[in-house]
């Protein structure tokens, strides 16, 4: 007789994707477990919102504890955690930023919210590379409402091609642009390149608990209560403050401020920290029964059994947990039938430069903090060009661009050199008031069509500190990628020149040199495909895999294709989908 | 910086960029007890706190940071200021007490090497009408900082060579006892033969090289000061109710004046 466990579910990490089925499966009555390896973390009393640069070691400089800055919302993280390596292939090169802390990178990740659109959902269909999603723009554009209208983004409607509206109602107005962002607009318009508001999930306002509660949830009285509290805790962003420390006022989005305060006030979520999963354990039958984890304060394995197992440990990791879970039944690593974990693992293609431009020296002192994100941004707008053949890459790219005049940090006026000579003494002090707020950023943030060559598998000769095998990474970037990352530098240097100024870092002569290493711009999905084939997918569009019907994965794992969008506003969106699903098939008895 | 923090090299003139680390011992500090990390906690103790719609720290404790920002940090967000550290970080390199930072290695600098610092500090950085030199906002204690952290041993020897070079230089030319008891002029003299690489006489290429690393460790330790701020015109992190975007007057100097603002 199979005892009925302790819990409904079992969910496994706490960050982007974690944090929204923990939400939806305890906001629905399910008793759940969160498991999450790092530690405990509360942004409400641990965010350091005004410290100044002045008050850190160094000047709050980067290292490799902190490799985005001493006060950056990362816990023993960064491109390496304390005592879990892991390999890269002798002639690849690849990056894994993970932190260990509840919520996991959503506490300090850049807030940028796109959709994708309907183009990205179809891409095979379009240009016969990659794969396309078995579901469509449409199934999701649903859980894209509710989820923005539950972290709060801001941003506009615009109409732009594949770039899709949000209902109405459900963006936060964006804030005003700055200075530098209209100048730069100004440059854009001549050249035919779009700047509109960005999409970020900051608060400009706060939420009304009387109306959106009952928008999302109509008919779930226990889900409308806790999320009204919630959100009646959560104050509007109050224009200073980088949003990369954390947000001690809950203004933007972290899971720790915005999904688990609600979820354990259900009652239903028991959430256990320092709980490193090493397993998805199965029955005779081959149905997931729960986990083995390691407790990090005491090395000890410990089991924790649930009807249903959500994997959301970030992708590569839950990869790294599915290639592990190896039994008779499953001598491959579950939910592997098709041999697809770990494949296809995608990055975002980056490429950037850096520039001055004189027409930005010497303004008037004003506050640009803003909401320390960007304002607005440039979507892709070369369909037509790449639809008639003229550009040598097939996939789209965003921009991202900021600068200005930010607080002053470790490396101010650092390396200016080539724009004075080499002042120093009145001369410098002048150069420095002169030159402060003309310096600007452009980076490109294009799509990478998935490749044989990028995937991870378990490095049979290396364990963690935890005894857990760990992952070994292969990369190689294609001729798409790298003459993409090559128009990328070669249009901010045009926009560059159109603003009158001068570049400051070297438009590189090939795709190679532009180009980010694989892992860097921190975008990694794939590794647990989606599709609507048993035999060519680990899943199915509801993150439920082929082989354990009562098996989820619902972060970027499941990604089919890498838009140049930010994903994780879509890691949310699709595990709220997949969460939805699993409350459904609970209900009906068909799975666990 | 990127928009997504970090992810670039060395930033002209804001934000901390990705520089070299410390590779430090950790500070322990005694865990405060409320919510102790150890143990796999089932956070339903925590949970108070995290549900919390206002965080739980007495009010009128200072989170330090900007003068003023509490206030107003909670007049307009409605939540406490917060305390003045935290009890959760374990205090280590990878988890360090953001509220109450601390430097956790031993300064290197002798007292004489600090007195050549800081009269090269204020040559590179001199007081003038709108902020007062280097070394009297402690950027000779900056300096230190950088050089005696332990990643730095190449940087300290680089100072060294450096601090040597100019005394000796001093002495030969001027007949002083040292760098600091020359004329401006003298020091001036010194400095130009070696102000900026490329124009350097080969034999003197490494000290140009001091001589930048030196400015560079001068601009941040100056410029991040709150005089250095304020020098600059920064005038953000202060909680503000709207933010209205740029003045009519800067509008007007980017010829921008009567562009849509949406
Ligand atoms: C600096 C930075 C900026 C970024 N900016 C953006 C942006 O602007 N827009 C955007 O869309 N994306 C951005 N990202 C990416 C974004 O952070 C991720 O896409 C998102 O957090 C992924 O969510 P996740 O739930 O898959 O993983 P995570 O948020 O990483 O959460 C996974 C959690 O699982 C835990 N875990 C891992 N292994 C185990 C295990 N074995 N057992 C138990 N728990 C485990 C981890 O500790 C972690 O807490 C950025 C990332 C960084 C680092
Ligand atoms: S900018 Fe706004 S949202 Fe971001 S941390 Fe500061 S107050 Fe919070």
């Amino acid at each position: 007789m199979r005892q009925s466990p302790e819990y409904d579910a079992i969910v496994v990490g706490s960050g982007a994707g974690g944090g929204i089925a923990a939400f939806i499966l305890a906001t629905s009555g399910l008793r759940v477990l969160l498991l999450e390896a790092g530690r405990h973390y509360d942004p409400l009393r641990e965010t350091p919102m005004f410290q100044l640069p002045k008050d850190a070691p160094l000047r709050g400089a980067g290292g490799s504890d902190k490799p985005f800055g001493f006060y950056d919302a990362t816990v023993d993280g960064g491109w390496q955690v304390p005592g879990e390596p892991y390999s890269v292939a002798d002639g690849s090169e690849f990056m894994w930023w993970r932190s260990r802390m509840l919520g996991g990178r959503t506490n300090h990740w850049g807030r940028i919210s796109l959709r994708m659109g309907e183009y990205d959902f179809k891409p095979r269909s379009r240009d016969g590379l990659g794969f396309d999603w078995p579901m469509s723009y449409d199934d999701l554009a649903p859980y894209y409402d509710k989820t923005e209208l539950l972290i709060g983004v801001y941003g506009s409607n615009e109409g732009l091609e594949n770039t899709p509206n949000s209902s109405p109602g459900v963006l936060q107005p964006p804030p005003k642009p700055r200075g530098y962002e209209l100048l730069t607009r100004k440059a854009c318009r001549r050249m035919g390149i779009p700047v509109i508001p960005a999409h970020l999930a900051i608060m400009t306002q706060t939420q009304d608990p009387e109306r959106l509660p009952g928008d999302l949830f109509p008919d779930n009285e226990l889900a409308r209560r806790v999320t009204a509290d919630s959100m009646r805790g959560r104050a509007a962003c109050y224009w200073a403050t980088p949003c990369g420390r954390g947000c001690s006022i809950r203004a933007n989005f972290q899971s720790t401020t915005v999904l688990l305060p609600p979820a354990l006030a259900t009652g239903n979520l028991d959430i256990r920290t320092d709980a490193m999963v090493r397993e998805v354990t199965v029955d005779a039958q081959g149905r997931a029964t729960g986990v083995h984890y390691i407790d990090r304060t005491t090395l000890l394995d410990e089991f924790a059994g649930a009807r249903v197992v959500v994997l959301a440990a970030s992708a590569c990791e839950s990869a790294r947990i599915l290639l592990n879970s190896t039994s008779g039944l499953f001598p491959d690593g579950l939910a592997n039938s098709s041999g697809l974990v770990g494949r296809y693992l995608m990055d975002t293609v980056g490429a950037g430069v850096y520039s001055h431009i004189p027409a930005l020296q010497a303004l008037p002192p004003h506050n640009e903090d803003g909401s320390s994100a960007m304002h607005m941004y440039m979507p892709w707008w070369l369909y037509g060009e790449q639809l008639a053949g003229r550009l040598d890459f097939p996939r789209g790219y965003h921009i991202e661009f900021g600068g200005g005049r930010r607080m002053p940090g470790f490396g101010a006026f650092g390396g200016l050199e080539p724009l004075t000579g080499g002042t120093y003494g009145q001369q410098f002090k002048d150069d420095c008031r002169r030159y402060y707020g003309s310096f600007l950023f452009f980076d490109g943030r294009g799509e990478m069509i998935p490749n044989e060559d990028c995937y991870c598998e378990i490095d049979p000769d290396k364990v963690d500190r935890y005894g857990i095998p760990v992952l070994k990474f292969h990369w190689k970037w294609a001729d798409h990628e790298l003459n993409q990352a090559l128009h990328m530098q070669r249009t901010f240097a045009e926009i560059v020149d159109e603003m009158g100024g001068q570049l400051l870092s070297t438009v590189a002569s090939s795709g190679a040199d532009a180009i980010s290493k694989g892992g860097q711009i921190i975008h990694e999905v794939g590794g647990a495909m989606m599709g609507d084939n048993p035999r060519t997918s680990v899943l199915n569009q509801y993150c439920q895999s082929w082989d354990v019907p009562n098996l989820f994965v619902t972060d970027g794992a499941p990604f089919v294709s890498n838009a140049d969008k930010n994903p994780t506003l879509s890691i949310m969106a699709i595990a709220w989908r997949a969460s939805d699903y699993i409350v459904e098939q609970l209900g009906q008895r068909s799975i666990g | 910086m990127s928009e997504e923090r970090g992810r670039r090299g060395k930033a002209l003139g804001t934000d901390p960029g990705p520089g070299p680390a410390p590779e430090s011992a950790p500070a322990p500090r005694e865990p405060d007890g409320t919510i102790t990390r150890r143990g796999a906690l089932k956070v339903i103790a925590a949970g108070a706190a995290l549900g919390a719609t206002v965080p739980g720290c007495s009010p009128g404790e200072s989170g330090g940071g900007a003068a003023g920002a509490d206030a107003a940090h909670t007049e307009l967000s409605g939540f406490n200021p917060l305390p003045p550290s935290n009890p959760l970080a374990a205090g280590t390199p990878t988890d360090p007490d953001m509220l109450a930072p601390i430097v956790p290695w031993e300064m290197v600098l002798t007292d004489e090497e600090m007195h050549y610092v800081a009269a090269l500090a204020d040559v590179i950085i001199p007081a003038d009408d709108r902020s007062p030199a280097a070394s009297a906002v402690g950027v000779p204690d900056y300096v230190n900082e950088f050089v005696s952290a332990p990643a730095h041993t190449e940087q300290l020897t680089q100072l060294r060579g450096g601090l040597a070079w100019l005394n000796r230089t001093a002495r030969d030319r001027f007949g002083a006892a040292d760098f600091p008891a020359l004329t401006t002029a003298q020091q001036h003299e010194i400095c130009d033969e070696i102000r900026f690489e490329p124009d350097a006489a080969d034999h003197l290429k490494p000290q140009a090289r001091f001589f930048d690393a030196f400015r560079d460790m001068c601009s941040t330790g100056f410029w991040t000061t709150e005089e250095g701020m304020r020098d600059l015109g920064y005038m953000g992190n202060v909680p503000l109710p709207s933010f209205d975007g740029p003045p009519p007057e800067v509008l007007e100097q980017l010829g921008l004046a009567g562009e849509d603002l949406v």
